[in-house]
């Protein structure tokens, strides 16, 4: 049987010469470049954290955290603080809720969360529903990419390098408090630290991916590049490296599509991660379905 | 190192040592010493208070009363210091993990790396040793998930290997494990203490016992019997620890 990947030949003959000119032509345009250049360094952000969310297994915390910062986000307009201090507060305010409810009573941790971050959620609509200051829910909920501001752009920039350098000095013990807690404590890794320090980047990471996708598509950023990745290798280095390239492409593209359609930025830019990751699920050399069709076809001889 | 004539340091003593589950005790009142050198077995019927025994030597659960030392060292302070190595009944991993053999050795090796946990010459080296002396370096590019249950148990025997402890708590590591690789880990264990490393493992396997344990500890919430192989894995004791004589070879 041909390798998957021979179909992906012919269609590189297909691409129509205006190409040059779909890509070039909005790099002129000064919003859509900073646009560009923002989406991709949160997509970067976002899909190394995604990693490790994907292999905790905390897709439904970075959903909770995400909607939970809303209240932040509408106070922290109307008081004119930077909208990130506002939503990191909320963020991790949520998350020690959590925590709080789930050791004091004995309710399971899935409902802790639904009650949680809806909860924050609701109480985000109210205040912006009383407040008429310039907060445009739309675009807290669905993004404005193309529409980003100056201050939107340093505040992003400063949480991504924060979320970045955090992870370089501290990603390989958070590796290991993902796979093993046990043997981290046993060398002395202080464990409930670092729970807190991984709840508290993801806190950061929502808060950026909130600039490129909004509160209600921001845990696709959190997830979908992970779980493309992990399809598609069994190491955690390459992993990284294949989430940060898939969750680029998608955005990059995701903000190009969106441009020429005039359609929605963050629809477009998730829209395109779901896609790599429903390939990634057929076309996987070894955990594709594909290949494990083909397995079960022909059980491999030994 | 160590002088002739001295005595040999204290590795692990517990003083006293009660652990409870809500109020329910688990182990009551153990005390015992281990000095360097000493590869010491722990038995005992189901629910005698094995696993909670080890997990409060190690300091995994805070004991009620009583007062536990690695080396001279609190239990968190001799993890910090990369004294104890610890292999659970059961290893509570996500076997899915994008991880290969040889990454989870080197993972034994973190306390001792710099704060990046950049690994350096003498940590590679560590690793491969560590593979080599449990017959997996043909294995070791593998995902973890793809190695049989009785190879992941040499692999996390590797690691803690490659950890250097000094103290080793060793929770029922023969079961599951077929015999040749009983004798590659009784080897292991023997060079280790050799080496002034001291060992406490748990473990059902009453035959293997004399073959390389040089003291052993009998329990069933309380201590039973502690001492010498020779002297205390009669009959007798076997008796009072399990309510029925089990045949001894
Ligand atoms: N987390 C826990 N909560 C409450 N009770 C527990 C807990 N863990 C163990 N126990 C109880 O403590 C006692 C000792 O359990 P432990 O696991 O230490 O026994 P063990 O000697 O290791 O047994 P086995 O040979 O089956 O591994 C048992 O009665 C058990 O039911
Ligand atoms: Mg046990």
């Amino acid at each position: 049987m041909a390798p998957p990947f021979g179909s992906a030949i012919p269609l590189v003959s297909l691409v129509p010469l205006s190409l040059g000119r779909w890509l070039l032509e909005p790099l002129q345009q000064g919003f859509l470049m900073r646009a560009l250049l923002l989406g991709g360094l949160v997509a970067v952000v976002c899909a190394v954290l995604s990693c490790y969310m994907t292999l905790k297994g905390w897709a439904l915390m970075g959903d909770a955290v995400s909607h939970a910062v809303l209240p932040g986000v509408v106070l922290a307009y109307a008081l004119g603080l930077p909208y990130a201090l506002g939503a990191f507060v909320f963020g991790v305010g949520s998350v020690g809720l959590m925590g709080w409810i789930r050791q004091h009573t004995r309710v399971k941790e899935d409902t802790v969360i639904g009650l949680v971050f809806t909860g924050f959620f609701a109480l985000g609509l109210v205040l912006i529903s009383r407040m008429p200051s310039g907060v445009d829910l739309a675009h807290i909920l669905f993004g404005n990419l193309l529409g980003i501001t100056d201050a939107d752009v340093v505040q992003t920039v400063a949480i991504s390098l924060v979320v970045l350098v955090l992870l370089l000095v501290r990603g390989r013990d958070l590796l290991l408090f993902c796979f093993d807690p046990c043997h981290a404590r046993s060398i002395g890794l202080r464990t409930g630290r670092l729970h807190y320090l991984l709840l508290t980047l993801l806190s950061l990471a929502a808060v950026a991916g909130l600039q490129a996708v909004g509160i209600l598509l921001v845990v696709a950023m959190l997830v979908s590049p992970g779980a493309t990745a992990y399809l598609l290798s069994d190491r955690f280095g390459p992993m990284t490296l294949l989430a940060v390239l898939s969750a680029v492409l998608a955005t990059l593209s995701g903000i190009l599509i969106s441009y020429w359609l005039d359609a929605s930025t963050a629809g477009c830019i998730v829209l395109v991660q779901t896609g790599l990751f429903l390939l990634a699920a057929v076309l996987a050399p070894r955990h594709g379905l594909l290949a494990r069709q083909h397995r079960r076809a022909s059980p491999p001889v030994r | 190192m160590q002088q002739t004539g001295s005595p040999p340091p204290e590795r692990l003593a517990a003083r006293a040592l009660t652990v409870a589950y809500d109020g329910v005790p688990a182990v009551e009142q153990v005390s015992l010493i281990l000095p360097a050198g000493c590869l010491c077995g722990l038995v005992g019927m189901n629910g005698a208070g094995k696993t909670t025994l080890l997990r409060a030597l190690g300091g995994f659960i805070a004991p009620g009363s009583g007062s536990v030392r690695i080396d001279g060292l609190p239990p968190a302070l001799a993890q910090r210091r990369q004294r104890l190595a610890y292999v659970p009944q059961s290893e509570q991993v996500d076997w899915d993990f994008p991880i290969r053999v040889r990454d989870v050795v080197m993972l034994g090796r973190y306390g001792r790396m710099n704060l990046l946990r950049w690994p350096a010459a003498v940590d590679r080296r560590a690793v491969e040793q560590a593979l080599e002396r449990v017959d997996l370096s043909n294995l070791a590019e593998r995902p973890i998930g793809a190695l049989s249950g009785g190879q992941r148990k040499r692999a996390f025997l590797a690691r803690a290997l490659a950890q250097e402890a000094t103290v080793l708590l060793l929770d029922e590591p023969f079961t599951g494990v077929d015999l040749p690789t009983v004798q590659l880990i009784i080897t292991v264990l023997r060079e280790l203490c050799a080496a002034g490393a001291t060992a406490l493992l748990a473990t059902h396997d009453l035959e293997a016992i004399p073959t390389f344990c040089d003291r052993v500890l009998l329990l069933n919430r309380r201590l039973l019997a502690f001492g010498p192989t020779g002297e205390v894995f009669t009959q007798a004791n076997l008796l009072r620890t399990f309510g029925a004589a089990p045949a001894l070879p």
